[in-house]
């Protein structure tokens, strides 16, 4: 490691820990600027990130349009000064059905990576720290569900659960866990080799404490890596879905959604509604790649190679 | 080898098995009766028992299960609820189609993806590195099914050419059988070109400072043998392991593509099936891709012996 890394990282100086909130804010800009000298590129992902995250809080104030407002006498009009992406085959305002598009992701994004980092770090610390026959069977099982391909396998668990926000949060958690739980297991194991894990359970501490107060505190960057590019991956699949008609019904505007259905035929009239939807799902995962893979460069080496999960 | 290909086939059984379980219960949950469903669609039956007990759907699960499993180990996957023509005939129709197109998005994949990976490791860090890098993490960005779209639309808007939506076999016209196949094979290879191109560059430089390396270098050998041969072989053993994974991923993009471009294929097949609730042909297809993937899997783990040949079984 070079000297410069060492002084970086802020979360092992007690002193600065200490000595209250506003050296905290400090510490927290320093690190931030620290990593976007080392990591430009990620920094640029982190930008695009924020970006997304405000425009899906905020959109109804961003927004010029309500998402499902049919605007009269403006069906497929270019995009110009009044209306930026132009307008679909219904007189809606494609910029704002954009703007809605990214809360429709961001929360299908988020409940989906967070129900699969809790379900893996549940499962994968578990497998790791108990092993023998659980674990075996266990694996068995992640085996399986990981021999399939991940497309398949999900639209068949759509087709069962019917389209809707929550299903293909619930599909999409359960899913990812499967992927994430290997991971967060392997880390397990590493950590368990080191000495203080013995000394726990020397001092009598029991499998529950183990667990959560040594084992989980020491895979957490790796779960922070996992959720991040696995944010990527679920807002790809998220749109994959809602394309199949299978994710987000309308009048919804998940970005999927507007890229199929009744407006295909339209498209060739008004391209524009086909070209901005796809940018914006384009822009929301790159963003969010950039960022883990900086953040895993950074936090975790060991994890290089692999990626977000190419779906369709 | 034997011995070991034997073994590998034995731990992938228990696998297997709990794959198949998954593949006869999800379409079961569907909401949503099929025999509803046939029964407003197609008169088919006189009324719903009548056409449940036809269908064997009346049974308890278990031993629908286990009914199910027996014909397929004799190699009955049942017929269509639909058409009633048999799956595994229809799947061996449709099946080739699949092949040809994800062998082709593999091939595409790889041709692309390593060269562009061993160039961004013997140059890393350099403005190429950075782009190369850049691009890959686009591709595994950008949604297949965005970039047909965009193929399809725009050249129709700028030239009036669109690509051929009718299916033409091998026997009718050999090149326009193999030139529909390239656009779609090419697009839906752009994400696994970048995961490959990302993990080569990724291994290759960490194989380039090995010790070995270093000694081909000290004995004067020329870039090209150093990288080329004494390197890239070792860096491509994850490489192939990942090939594996991709396999399974490239199947699954066909569900996209062949409708996208109008392929009679099995990605086709199982969409076309889970709109219609055919469960037969769902568990067909299903049961199939999951052989294929662990059959792949397999053929890694033995072509690892290839590459290298400390690995001895």
């Amino acid at each position: 490691m070079r000297s410069d890394q060492i002084e970086v990282a802020p979360w092992g100086d007690r002193t600065i820990n200490k000595s209250g909130s506003p050296n905290r804010i400090a510490v927290l800009i320093a690190s931030t600027w620290q990593f976007t000298k080392r990591k430009p590129l990620g920094a640029l992902g982190g930008v695009i990130v924020l970006g997304l995250l405000i425009m899906a809080i905020f959109a109804s104030w961003i927004a010029p349009y309500k998402y499902d407002e049919t605007i009269a006498g403006a069906r497929m009009k270019a995009p110009g000064a009044q209306f930026w992406m132009g307008t679909d085959n219904l007189g809606r305002d494609v910029f704002s059905r954009v703007v809605y598009g990214a809360s429709v992701s961001v929360t299908v994004g988020f409940g989906a990576v967070l129900l699969a980092n809790v379900l893996a770090a549940l499962v994968g610390v578990t497998s790791g720290y108990f092993g023998g026959a659980y674990d075996i069977c266990v694996q068995r099982v992640v085996d399986a569900w990981q021999s399939f391909p991940f497309l398949v396998v999900i639209l068949s668990m759509m087709a069962v659960l019917g389209p809707g926000m929550l299903n293909l949060i619930l599909a999409l958690g359960v899913l990812g866990a499967a992927a994430g739980s290997r991971v967060i297991r392997g880390a397990t194991i590493s950590v368990m080799q080191n000495t203080y894990v013995e000394a726990a359970r020397a001092l009598g501490a029991g499998h529950l404490r183990i667990m959560v107060r040594y084992l989980l505190p020491n895979v957490a960057a790796t779960i922070i890596i996992l959720a991040t590019i696995g944010l990527g991956a679920a807002i790809l699949a998220e749109s994959a879905l809602s394309f199949l008609g299978f994710g987000v019904p309308p009048p919804y505007p998940s970005w999927g959604a507007m890229l199929s259905g009744s407006g295909r035929s339209f498209m060739y009239r008004a391209p524009w509604m086909a070209i901005w939807p796809g940018a914006a799902i384009s822009l929301a995962v790159f963003g969010f790649n950039m960022l883990g893979d900086a953040l895993r460069d950074v936090l975790d080496p060991r994890l290089r190679g692999g990626g977000g999960r190419p779906v369709g | 080898m034997k011995r070991y290909v034997f073994r590998r086939l034995l731990v992938a059984i228990p696998s297997l098995l709990i794959a198949s379980l998954i593949v006869f219960s999800l379409p079961r949950l569907l909401p949503g009766d099929v025999v509803q469903l046939m029964l407003e669609e197609k008169a088919y039956g006189k009324d719903l028992e009548d056409l449940r007990a036809k269908l064997g759907l009346n049974r308890p699960m278990h031993i629908q299960y286990v009914e199910w499993l027996g014909q397929v180990v004799r190699g009955d996957l049942g017929e269509s609820l639909w058409t009633r023509r048999p799956v595994l005939e229809e799947l061996a129709r449709r099946l080739p189609i699949s092949l040809e197109l994800g062998m082709m998005a593999l091939a595409f994949a790889v041709v692309i993806a390593v060269p562009i990976g061993v160039l961004a490791a013997i140059r890393q860090d350099t403005l190429a590195d950075y782009a190369m890098r850049s691009m890959a993490i686009l591709g595994l960005s950008v949604p297949g099914f965005w970039i047909a779209t965009l193929c399809v639309l725009l050249p129709a808007i700028w030239w009036g050419w669109s690509p051929p939506i009718q299916f033409t076999a091998f026997s009718a016209n050999p090149w326009a059988h193999f030139a529909q196949f390239l656009l779609p094979a090419f697009i839906l290879g752009i994400a696994s070109a970048a995961a490959i191109m990302r993990l080569t560059r990724g291994t290759l430089l960490e194989v380039l400072r090995q010790d070995y390396v270093r000694t081909a270098w000290a004995k004067g050998m020329r870039e090209r043998v150093v990288v080329l041969k004494h390197s890239l072989k070792n860096a491509m053993i994850p490489v192939v392991t990942v090939l594996g994974i991709q396999v399974a991923q490239i199947l699954g993009g066909t569900v996209i593509f062949e409708s996208i471009f109008g392929l009679p294929g099995m990605g086709r097949f199982l969409f076309d099936a889970i709109n219609q609730r055919d469960y037969p042909v769902i568990q067909g297809v299903n049961l199939l891709i999951v052989s294929v993937v662990v059959l792949m899997n397999l053929l890694v783990d033995a072509f690892y012996a290839f590459l290298d040949p400390r690995i001895r079984y």
